[in-house]
């Protein structure tokens, strides 16, 4: 009988820990779609395939308004967070910039301070503020953390940036806006797309801040979907969740075509 | 086409002097070398006359205009960089454009010279390539054309071969030489590399610490350098310092000490005249001497040493030996010409001659100091104790 040798026993555990891992990570997602087609009230039985929870989606006017808000929030918060973090990091750049590290240290504070902490000092200012909490104050909550992200991703494209590229620019006579526009926004085009989608998918994601910032009468998606299991109502929420995922598969298909044809365009 | 002239330019980097007071004119269409070790100064001095370093002090004129206050996109020069600099999100051909594109040259013209560019530098099968797709001597290529597209009135190329291997850069320096040659404008070419100056430059100016040294043509540089360490620098030399002891017409004669109070006499024309009873400096390029084990008859403007062979390195296309007299290691090339030198070749420690013409040994007004030597004259050479195994095996 021929032994194992020390690498192939490796490489099967290796096989069978990464088998479990995939299976503990996808299985609750299967299991999710799955039952969005149960035509059952319960999770626990299967009573046969049914497309009624999701047209009981279409119909619903509270799902269609949060999705419509998440959206709007999302698109928003991403478009000026990554404005922002591109302009932060450009800043950044100037190693001799006086307070550079403090500043930085700033950046990260967002990424380590728990999101119950950011969401009750910011509902707390906002109600000293005396501010109405709505959209607006979510859309600022929401820049709030994308914007650290966003900053620390362009700022890891800026990192390895090669700058004698800038020098051959305004050598070949390219003015210093023009060196920007034609050389070093599109090296780092990347990093901003990144950027972007990040700040995107936390905003879509977010909860916790959101539930502190918004106030009655704005939900987003996370909000409404939370307040309709505490109503028991999980259903249409797995149908929900399954566009979801749809929706999110989509978008990584998306963005490797971007970014293929961003290697080749650019 | 305009001359270029360097007044009075200096840098300081938190403190350093990385160009002091620098004085230099280049003339229409030469192609000309900053040669010099690292941390010289010749990239700084480069990149003030491109626009990317603000001198502390100075002007920079291109014919009458004074080009100093200019930024490097209104200067009439263009740039070869190291690394090459290609744009890698563009094409060959839109790297090669780009310079055009941004004067908002119209398209047909750009397509015209463009494609008479590449053709220039036998790129045209390429264009439509991407910078990370090419070799490092197509790179290179393409970095020319780049500039040269800008019809600049200088071209500056800051060590445009250091990321090429041996061969290529052999190759590339031709090439760079017939450019320089179709295109016929100033070029400036940046090297730490002695072999790269010489064969390319017309002149060539050798730096050190922020200064220049000693500027001329290659040859003049290397058969009469001015100070020991341009001497050092270009080629290699032997150092022997000596009191000088008479002078006759042409000639001086100098005692040199062997270190156990016994001496020897070298003989030499010089340029300057020294006073007697001075301590100078002799520049005796290696391959001007002869190396013989029998006593050659020589005439009066021969010079005459004994020593015994310290070590024997076999290099090929000729043979160093280092053979000493008293407390000098003197080096001594000596070409694989049968016809010369008949006998048995020679052995480890075994007694020779050394003799050289007068006019070789070259008087430099200035004694030896270990500091200012250039790190790359100071060669160490592995001591091959058994040569035979070197030699006698093989021959």
């Amino acid at each position: 009988m021929r032994r194992f040798t020390r690498g192939q026993f490796f490489k099967g555990m290796n096989l069978t820990v990464f088998t479990f891992a995939m299976l503990f990570l996808y299985i609750p997602i299967l299991i999710l779609v799955i039952f969005s087609f149960n035509d059952a009230r319960i999770v626990t039985s299967w009573k046969g395939f049914t497309f009624k929870y999701y047209l009981q989606l279409l119909d619903n006017v509270a799902i269609r308004q949060a999705f419509l808000n998440t959206m709007l929030i999302a698109g928003l918060s991403t478009f000026i967070s990554t404005l922002l973090g591109l302009l932060t990091a450009l800043g950044l750049e100037n190693k001799k910039l006086k307070g550079r590290r403090g500043f930085m240290g700033l950046l990260y504070a967002p990424l380590v301070i728990p999101d119950i902490l950011m969401g009750v000092s910011l509902a707390l200012l906002f109600n000293f503020l005396s501010v109405n909490t709505g959209m607006w104050t979510v859309l600022i909550a929401h820049i709030t953390f994308c914007v650290s992200y966003a900053v620390i991703v362009i700022q890891s494209r800026l990192e390895g940036f090669d700058y004698s590229l800038i020098e051959a620019a305004m050598d070949l006579g390219a003015k210093p806006a023009t060196t920007f526009f034609k050389v070093k926004l599109p090296l780092i085009m990347p990093g901003v797309i990144a950027a972007a989608l990040l700040s995107f998918t936390l905003s879509i994601d977010d909860f916790i801040i959101t539930f502190f910032t918004s106030g009655r009468g704005f939900d987003t998606l996370p909000i409404y979907v939370e307040g309709t299991i505490r109503r028991g109502t999980i259903t249409t929420i797995n149908a929900l969740s399954t566009l979801v995922i749809g929706f999110t598969l989509l978008l990584v298909v998306f963005t490797k075509r971007v970014r293929k044809s961003l290697i080749s365009t650019f | 086409m305009e001359e270029i002239r360097i007044v009075n330019i200096s840098k300081e980097f938190d403190g350093f002097m990385a160009v002091d007071g620098v004085d230099l004119t280049i003339k229409p269409g030469e192609l000309f070398s900053f040669l010099g070790p690292s941390g010289c100064g010749k990239t700084t001095l480069l990149r003030m006359i491109a626009g990317f370093e603000t001198p502390l002090n100075g002007n920079i004129y291109i014919g009458d205009q004074d080009i100093i206050e200019l930024p490097p996109y209104k200067r009439p020069v263009n740039t070869i960089f190291q690394n090459y600099s290609l744009f890698p999100h563009m094409t060959v051909w839109d790297n090669v454009a780009f310079g055009l594109k941004v004067r908002k040259t119209p398209l047909p013209e750009i397509k015209e010279r463009v494609s008479e560019m590449l053709d220039l530098v036998k790129m045209s099968d390429q264009h439509s390539k991407y910078p990370d797709q090419i070799s490092g001597g197509q790179k290179q290529r393409v970095a020319i054309a780049r500039a040269l597209i800008n019809k600049p009135e200088v071209l500056l190329l800051d060590e445009p071969l250091a990321a090429l291997d041996l061969k290529l850069r052999q190759h590339m320096l031709i090439e760079l030489m017939n450019i320089h040659d179709a295109v016929g404008i100033t070029f400036i070419y940046v090297t730490h590399d002695q072999g790269e100056a010489m064969s390319i430059s017309d002149r060539v100016a050798v730096m050190n610490r922020g200064k220049i040294v000693q500027e001329g043509p290659p040859d003049d540089i290397y058969e009469r350098p001015s100070s020991i360490f341009s001497a050092y620098f270009i080629g290699e030399t032997n150092l022997i310092t000596g009191e000088v002891i008479g002078i006759e017409d042409e000639y001086v004669q100098l005692k040199c000490p062997m270190g156990d109070g016994e001496f020897f006499e070298i003989d030499s024309t010089f340029h300057f005249k020294p006073e007697i009873g001075s301590q100078i400096t002799v520049s005796l390029r290696p391959e001007k001497i002869a190396i013989s084990r029998h006593k050659p008859k020589v005439e009066d403007d021969i010079n005459l040493v004994k020593g015994v062979i310290e070590d024997i390195l076999y290099l090929g296309s000729h043979t160093q030996y280092i053979v000493t007299v008293g407390n000098h290691n003197i080096r001594v090339f000596s070409q694989h010409k049968r016809v010369y030198f008949d006998d048995a070749a020679l052995d480890w420690e075994e007694e020779v001659w050394l003799f050289w013409h007068d006019t070789d040994s070259w008087l430099i007004n200035e004694l030896p100091d270990e500091d200012r030597m250039p790190a790359e004259g100071k060669a160490h050479f592995p001591k091959f104790k058994k040569h035979s195994s070197v030699l006698g095996d093989r021959i």
